[in-house]
């Protein structure tokens, strides 16, 4: 693996070529092949890409791959490797406005292009954002950390905890509202642990992310993070939330509840949306509106508990017709401490599991049931099978997300084993994730193609 | 060299346009015939302006390299549009709102791509790379065009020299404007997403004319596919212009090929005026270091203006800017393009920019027309402190749009005493243009990270060359050796049947003029009576030949047997009726003959004619005319001889 940066992502058939004429990346040539001449800077290759072709980036901006076979020759006009650089300009400093912190977690909220390659430079210091979203200094004082720099799907039991210890010193510092840039992926798993690790917060928490890249010209994260600013400096909703896009246009951004929100469509803006409920305001670049009054108020003084324990033997199953006990029984083999199972209709599971959950009971694994359809409450007593199934230790959630309950149970058992005890935290309610009722309007999944919803489709913009 | 004044379009020579040094190179995009779109799988081709759906969004810039917006993101910016998007569930999905990554390149455009890449003589590149093109302007969503090059340096044979075809990229096509008013910018979406090629060629023509001409053989080459649209829209050309000292500039969609001599013509001028315009700015001593302008706001000064644009403003609220233009005086008034004046570039940059797009949205004090009055303006000079030799410009609107405006204005202005600003332009119907946005740079390119790069392989070269029709210019040839009709030439070479023509000839040794005629003819003989003819594939043709080659139809039975083919769909031969046997026909002469006889017919000079038109009748297309009347003469004399 000698100098593996000068033929970065080369192999093969394509390094030896580039290396035989002693081209390495970011070179200015004339590659010259039977068919004609071509000029341009031979840019890295994605390591994912076959070991064939050799990628030129052409005067006028296109890139094109030269089969590597073909090269009779390479002449190297010289180098051109740029380092590409975010523009920095100082955060301007207000005293009259409050001061926010960002923590970042990895999920690029804003970022620069490298034109050349495509990737994409995360914009993080103050400094930098200023340079690409201004308008943050209209609403504060920004300062930021970054905590760690993984993908969304990376995020587990050791970011959260050391997220929410963050989010407790700056508390203690006196920030006056919070913003973490995450991944978007996971960022309902985080939004609900730190829902249970950080509890009764004078602040605002904002989670926000984007999902179109901030490279892009289209892109939600600028906006995005505007509006988790304006929610962290201005609003007194003092609770861990999900700042994100309501509709698909630029229009506003929804936040959402950080017990109760999903994200429900792979790759749309609108991706998040409250289950079982309706979210906690919208916002835009001039004001908040509150959907209700059903929010923690925002305080002056700085008294926040930091709960940050984590049980990593936790597992969540997904029911599906035909399970066969051994899935149960291979998490209890593997010393599981704690399943929770996405049952169907109102918290189901088929007869063959049964023993499986017989021996869960007898091990002393605790056993949670939510429901699959993610809207409406596990209700166990209705049918002989719930009634059964509870006899065997399985305990109902009501209406608690199943992300939700795996969360909140890892939290839950991090604190103690005495299953009494993580049964009394599981079904005691800490931040919304079990509702006493769900309001009519909290389940709402509009039907494409009824009359009356293409007519309101057609009357507000999606 | 300055000294030539552009003469009025029909008078300019050749040697006039080599004089002032006259360059243009084309773009011509045109969309391909595929069933679906590039990047998704929604219908190609279901244009529709209905909508049930809108979206919003706005077009931030992303920053460069050197930390700065481009040129064009800049201006874009400036603008802050709300860009709104009519969507139409048929023709949309959630990707084209880039809600959803692409899907992988729609293979049977790619194929189509290819081919006319044989066709231009290019080198195909062995390796595709997506690329996004960043547009800011909102005509397509995500801000950017996915598009990628697959060839490169071809050519095609014009006059005596060849015409370069510098690179030929296959992208996804952008939405309609609807409608651009204020801050508003409207954009259908049907067309948004189509497979389209852009073919470039060098900046090799030399006059108005020859650009058209190229356009009309590049057009041609790919139409020889019979695998393009056609139509309104279907094929665009963005034209490149340039004069001796000027700046390459580009009118964009020129929507018919015979505007462009018109259209280039007037950029030529207008590029040669502004040279003009910057040696007399350089008399006056006016040089970018020594340029300057001051503007104030003057709406006080205005209590009531009799001006009704200014009127209105005033009586609204609004704010009216005055910018002195110092020692212009009379220049707003130069000419740019015919009957278009200097005046038009600030004012057209004010619309654009500034987004006052009500016009007119300027007047200037060099202005001919009525609009203030002297003593008005004599209250606004003494205010700006300008004098004589200076010019001013009045501009008026909201607070933003006009500080936006009054910095457009100023600009413009200066730029006029470096050159020609690197601009699009947009082509107007009366042949001049106007100005559409700064020309952008190449650092909106950059590799579209969503989708991997794609190896067009040997094999699938292979397999298109296998099909792909000879190149237009080596049909014609042929055609004028065979001395087929100048005016079908043109047509039959880039007929669908063209190779059915040419084994009709060859193999079948058909009457080259017959077979051009059945071709060209009387397929449009049949769309006249109503009849599809896209229906008549190849194998068809192919069998309608072979059967009159070969004796089974007669001439004017090709031409039912087409009719019966597109009916049925197939071409079967057992349908048609059989030539006609000798003995069969005199049997029939003799049967309408004993039905004339019978006839009380009053002129008997008639007679023959008749008979000839009856017994036509019964025989169609089963012999030829010839042969009835030769056969009829036969009867005839038998008939004199007494038998
Ligand atoms: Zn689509």
């Amino acid at each position: 693996m000698e100098n593996n940066n000068a033929y970065k992502g080369y192999r093969g058939a394509a390094l030896s070529v580039l290396k035989n004429f002693k081209a390495p990346v970011w070179s200015d040539v004339d590659l010259i092949t039977p068919k004609g001449t071509y000029s341009g800077i031979i840019l890295p290759r994605s390591e994912k890409a076959d070991d064939l072709h050799i990628v030129l980036k052409m005067p006028i901006g296109y890139n094109i791959g030269i089969l590597a076979e073909a090269v009779t020759d390479i002449k190297v006009k010289g180098q051109k490797e740029a380092i590409y650089k975010i523009p920095e300009k100082a955060f301007p400093v207000d005293p009259n406005k409050p001061n926010i912190k960002l923590l970042g977690t990895g999920g690029t909220i804003a970022s620069r292009l490298d034109y050349r390659t495509g990737a994409v430079i995360p914009a993080f210091s103050p400094g930098e954002l200023y340079g690409s979203v201004p308008e943050l200094a209209d609403y504060c004082n920004l300062d930021t950390e970054k905590l760690y720099g993984v993908f969304s799907e990376n995020m587990g039991p050791e970011q959260w905890i050391g997220t929410a210890k963050a989010i407790g010193r700056e508390i203690d510092k006196g920030v006056q509202g919070i913003v973490i840039g995450h991944g978007t992926d996971v960022m309902h798993h985080t939004a609900a642990v730190l829902s249970f690790m950080v509890q009764d917060s004078p602040i605002p928490i904002v989670m926000v992310g984007s999902q179109r890249s901030s490279d892009r010209p289209s892109s939600d994260a600028a906006l995005n993070l505007i509006h988790a600013v304006k929610t962290a400096a201005e609003s007194d909703i003092a609770e861990t939330m999900v700042c994100m896009f309501g509709p698909t246009s630029d229009e506003y951004g929804l936040l959402h509840r950080g017990t109760r929100v999903r994200k429900m469509h792979s790759s749309y803006r609108s991706t998040f949306r409250t289950i079982g409920d309706i979210p906690l305001a919208k916002v835009d670049r001039n004001e908040i509106t509150p959907f209700s009054d059903n929010y923690k108020k925002r305080r002056k003084d700085r008294n926040v508990t930091i709960n940050p324990v984590f049980e990593e033997k936790v597992s969540m199953v997904y029911y599906y017709p035909n399970m066969q006990p051994d899935i149960i029984d291979s998490l209890i083999d593997n010393g599981y401490k704690g399943i929770v199972i996405a049952g169907t209709g109102l918290g189901h599971v088929n007869k063959p599991v049964y023993p499986a959950l017989k021996r869960a009971q007898e091990k002393g694994v605790a056993v949670y049931m939510t429901v699959q359809t993610l809207w409406g409450y596990v209700q166990m007593y209705v049918y002989d099978t719930g009634r059964d199934m509870m006899e065997l230790g399985v305990v109902p959630l009501a209406n608690m997300l199943p992300e939700v309950a795996y969360v909140k149970l890892g939290w839950a058992l991090g604190q103690t084993h005495d299953l009494d005890k993580v049964k009394e935290i599981m079904l005691t309610p800490i931040a919304g994730e079990i509702t006493e009722r769900e309001p009519s309007n909290g389940y709402l999944i509009f039907q494409g193609g009824i009359p009356e919803v293409e007519e309101f489709i057609s009357k507000y913009r999606k | 060299m300055l000294n030539f004044i552009f003469k009025p379009f029909n008078e300019m020579t050749d040697e006039d346009y080599q004089l002032v040094g006259f360059k243009s190179g084309l773009e011509i995009h045109q969309l391909l015939l595929t069933e679906k779109k590039l990047f998704c799988r929604c219908p190609a081709g279901k244009y529709n302006f209905e909508y049930n759906a809108e979206i919003l969004r706005h077009m931030r810039p992303t920053l460069s390299e050197l930390g700065e917006y481009d040129g064009t993101a800049l201006m874009e910016f400036k603008t802050k549009k709300d860009i709104v998007y009519r969507i139409n569930r048929e023709s949309v999905c959630t990707y084209e709102m880039d809600d959803t990554p692409p899907f992988l390149i729609n293979e049977q455009a790619l194929d189509i791509a290819l081919e006319t890449a044989m066709l231009f003589n290019s080198n195909i590149v062995d390796e595709l790379h997506i690329a996004r093109k960043q547009y800011l302007d909102g005509s397509i969503p995500t801000g950017f065009q996915r598009t990628a090059i697959f060839s490169l340096n071809g050519e095609i044979p014009y006059k005596d020299r060849k015409i370069s075809i510098i690179q030929q990229s296959i992208e996804e096509d952008s939405c309609r404007e609807v409608s651009d008013i204020g801050h508003t910018r409207i954009y259908i979406t049907d067309r948004l997403g189509m497979p389209l090629i852009e073919t470039v060629t060098g900046p090799d023509m030399k006059t108005p004319r020859e650009v058209a001409e190229v356009a009309r053989i590049c057009a041609r080459v790919v139409r020889s596919t019979n695998k393009v649209r056609r139509g309104m829209g279907a094929a665009r050309e963005d034209v490149n212009v340039s004069v001796e000292g000027g700046t390459r500039v580009e009118i964009k969609g020129v929507p018919k090929i015979s505007t462009i001599p018109l259209l280039t013509y007037n950029e030529a001028k207008r590029q040669w005026n502004l040279l003009r315009l910057r040696e007399e700015l350089k008399d006056r001593g006016i040089t970018p270091e020594t340029f300057k302008a001051e503007s104030a706001d003057v709406t006080t000064l205005l209590k009531r203006p009799h001006y009704l644009p200014l009127k209105t403003a005033i009586y609204d609220g609004q704010r009216v800017m005055c910018v002195n233009l110092h020692g212009f005086k009379d220049l707003l008034h130069w000419e740019t393009q015919t009957d278009t004046y200097f005046s038009k570039e600030i004012s057209d940059r004010v619309r654009v920019i500034a987004c006052l797009t009500t016009l007119p949205n300027i007047v200037h004090s060099d202005s001919k027309s009525d609009t203030l009055t002297s003593a008005e303006w004599a209250l606004i000079k003494k205010h700006m402190n300008a004098n004589e030799s200076d010019t001013l410009v009045l501009v008026w609107g909201s607070e933003m749009d006009t500080d936006t405006a009054v910095k457009e204005i100023t600009i413009r202005a200066k730029e006029a005493t470096i050159g020609i600003p690197s601009e699009t332009r947009q082509a107007l119907d009366d042949g001049t243009n106007g100005f559409e946005r700064i020309l952008p740079g190449a650092d909106r390119m950059y590799p579209d990270t969503d989708l991997p790069p794609k190896q067009i392989t040997a094999e699938r070269l292979e397999k298109i060359k296998k099909q792909l029709p000879e190149p237009i210019w080596e049909r014609e040839n042929w055609y004028r050796e065979l001395k087929i009709p100048p005016d079908t030439i043109e047509e039959l070479s880039i007929h669908p049947l063209a190779a059915v023509f040419k084994e009709a000839v060859e193999k079948m040794k058909i009457d080259p003029v017959l077979a051009a005629v059945v071709t060209i003819q009387w397929t449009k003989k049949l769309k006249k009576a109503g009849y599809d003819i896209s229906l008549i594939t190849d194998y068809m043709m192919r069998e309608i030949f072979e059967c009159y080659s070969s004796g089974i139809i007669s001439r004017e039975g090709i031409y039912l047997a087409l009719k019966k083919s597109v009916e049925l769909g197939k071409f079967y031969a057992e349908l048609l009726p059989k030539p006609l046997t000798r003995s069969e026909l005199k049997s029939i002469i003799k049967r309408e003959k004993a039905y004339l006889n019978d006839m009380p017919l009053y002129d008997k000079s008639n007679y023959n004619k008749l008979l000839t038109g009856r017994v036509m009748d019964a025989v169609r297309g089963r012999i030829e005319f010839e042969k009835i009347s030769q056969i009829l003469d036969e009867h005839d004399k038998e008939a004199k001889n007494g038998k």
